[in-house]
């Protein structure tokens, strides 16, 4: 395809006898922001730093805008931005100064406007040792679109930075996908991953778990939508068998909460049951599962993938 | 090319700006010489005919040695090198930039060195300038390169510390700085021509000061261009990114390669 930013195919990574990758295949096409989820040693880093061209692949293969990044990584260098995990400046090294060094490699000028947008109008002068763990995290950002990549790789990106911050990077990568470029963002932060990302890929020890837009993911589930229901005198609190579509409840500070497969006819019970029961109704909520659900039912029910 | 002089210009004010390398390039090799200068002229004066360019070789292998290993390994290790690749500084420009910052800083205290010598101690001047700064240029060649290799293969600051030390104590005790190496014992003499000082110093006293030689200056000058290409080549392909991608990692002592012309100095010179 025409579009087709990245291509990974059956990538395997191992270090010693540890399988950091093993056998993960996905495309990114132009303009998505695509979401890396997993936990800690899943390989979320070792994909995104194969996809760098920081580490080489054991087998399969990665290529990004058609280029193998690790045979050759000097053609990538400007199509690609990246804000690593543990990425750091020369300690004494000015915001000023890394903004002017990193443009005259990428052979562009120095982007002053980034560095305001980021609050970093005044630090300027500040040297890199000196900035706290957030600013340091929005200089990375602001040297990774320095250039106007066509790809940018980030890592754990809102990781130390503030509410504020948080919202202007959101916008930020909102801005850049409507000027078409893609995305790919690594994350622990599954309400940004379904906030921001078109579609998410979820690793669990090397292996892709579950694939899809959020939507799809929190959908493809046990498909259970909850009910949450809080009552002056809690009369459902152990009256949950027999309402129709509800496959399991319990009750949860204060909460009688019901799963359930179809929550029209659930919610029209639960109401009928409070008023015959003269209990006042307090809250009501109805939510499908939250990626964040979907992830740890994913982590939960796959604890050997990969292994 | 102006990325390269960015790259330079910042690495050039970092060694001002940055405490312990400020302390190697200019505060150490500077107070060295005041001390040297005040004390060594009235227990030897032999010392101030090649006064000039023996505490040039010192700020050289404080600058170098001591100085440049140090932040190779720092940057490696904090994952500086990391931010560097993936923004496309060549390994070339890593290393290669801390070398002319090296030189200029080692420059301007030479000459100090040079200019207050004379009012200050009596030293003796160079009778050939020439000869002076080219020797000057490919000490500094050779030693920064060393320096530079010191870092690529390092695994951490404590063995910096100690390979650049093997270098520095004996180039101080053998290297003719304080003594001629003419007044060493034979055998002491000949294992000093492992030391790149032992030919700095040789090649000054008999081309650039008309003093006598203990070999043949001009296959000195040839030793420390080939140890400066052999280190600086060697540094180039042991050089490492990150300290987490080791699989395809050369043998870091394949670095003894830098020592077979000082080698082979031992072997055939007197």
């Amino acid at each position: 395809m025409d579009d087709l930013v990245i291509q990974v195919k059956d990538f395997r990574k191992t270090y010693g006898g540890f399988k950091a990758v093993n056998g993960i295949s996905f495309e990114v096409h132009q303009g998505e922001i695509f979401g890396l989820l997993g936990p800690n040693g899943a390989g979320k880093t070792t994909t995104l730093e194969s996809l760098e061209g920081l580490r080489q692949a054991d087998s399969g293969s990665l290529r990004i805008l058609g280029i193998d990044p690790a045979r050759q990584p000097n053609r990538l260098r400007d199509l690609i931005g990246v804000q690593l995990q543990s990425s750091a400046l020369p300690a004494n090294m000015t915001v000023s100064e890394a903004m002017q060094f990193f443009c005259a490699y990428h052979r562009v000028r120095p982007r002053e406007d980034l560095l305001e947008r980021f609050g970093l109008g005044e630090k300027k002068k500040k040297q890199f040792r000196t900035l706290s763990t957030g600013q340091q995290r929005r200089l990375a950002l602001s040297l990774a679109i320095a250039h106007d990549p066509r790809l940018i790789l980030l890592d754990e990106p809102t990781a130390g930075l503030d509410v504020p911050a948080r919202v202007e990077l959101h916008e930020l990568m909102r801005q850049l996908q409507s000027s078409g470029t893609t995305i790919i963002l690594a994350t622990h932060d599954m309400a940004e991953a379904e906030k921001m990302s078109n579609r998410v890929a979820i690793l669990l020890k090397g292996k892709i778990a579950a694939t899809g837009t959020p939507t799809q993911l929190t959908a493809s589930g046990d498909g259970l939508i909850k009910i949450s229901v809080a009552s002056e005198s809690s009369c459902l609190a152990s009256n949950g068998d027999g309402i129709p579509g509800v496959r399991r409840h319990h009750f949860e500070d204060g909460y009688s909460l019901f799963y359930s497969q179809d929550p029209g006819p659930s919610v029209s019970y639960l109401l009928d049951y409070l008023k015959a029961h003269h209990d006042r109704l307090v809250d009501l909520r109805v939510e499908r599962p939250s990626l964040e659900e979907r992830f740890l039912e994913i982590t939960h029910t796959n604890p050997t993938v990969g292994g | 090319m102006t990325a390269y002089i960015h790259h330079l210009t910042y690495d050039f004010y970092n060694g001002l700006r940055d405490r312990s390398l400020l302390l190697m390039n200019y505060l150490f090799p500077l107070a060295l010489y005041l001390m040297m200068g005040a004390f060594m002229g009235g227990i030897n004066p032999t010392f101030l005919e090649t006064m000039i360019p023996a505490m040039i070789v010192i700020a050289v292998m404080t600058s170098t040695l001591l100085g440049m290993p140090n932040p190779i390994v720092s940057s490696r290790e904090a994952g500086v090198f990391r931010s560097f690749k993936i923004n496309g500084v060549p390994a070339t420009s890593i290393l290669s930039i801390p070398v002319l910052s090296s030189l200029l800083h080692i420059v301007v205290v030479s000459a100090v060195i040079a200019l207050t010598a004379v009012p200050l101690f009596r030293a003796r001047l160079p009778v050939h300038w020439g000869y002076f700064i080219l020797i000057e240029l490919l000490t500094i060649f050779a030693m920064a390169a060393m320096g530079m290799l010191i870092g690529v293969i390092s695994s951490n600051g404590r063995s910096t510390i100690l390979i650049s030390q093997l270098f520095f104590v004996p180039s101080m005790m053998l290297g003719g700085m304080l003594t001629p190496t003419s007044m060493l014992p034979a055998v002491m003499r000949k294992i000093a021509w492992i030391l790149p000082a032992s030919h700095a110093m040789n090649a000054w006293r008999a081309l650039a000061f008309d003093l006598p030689a203990s070999s043949n200056p001009f296959w000195s000058m040839l030793i420390l261009l080939a140890g400066g290409l052999i280190a600086f080549g060697m540094a180039i392909l042991l050089f490492q990114w990150d300290n987490h991608n080791q699989q395809r990692r050369r043998s870091p002592f394949l670095a003894v390669f830098a020592m077979v012309p000082y080698i082979l100095a031992v072997i055939l010179l007197g």
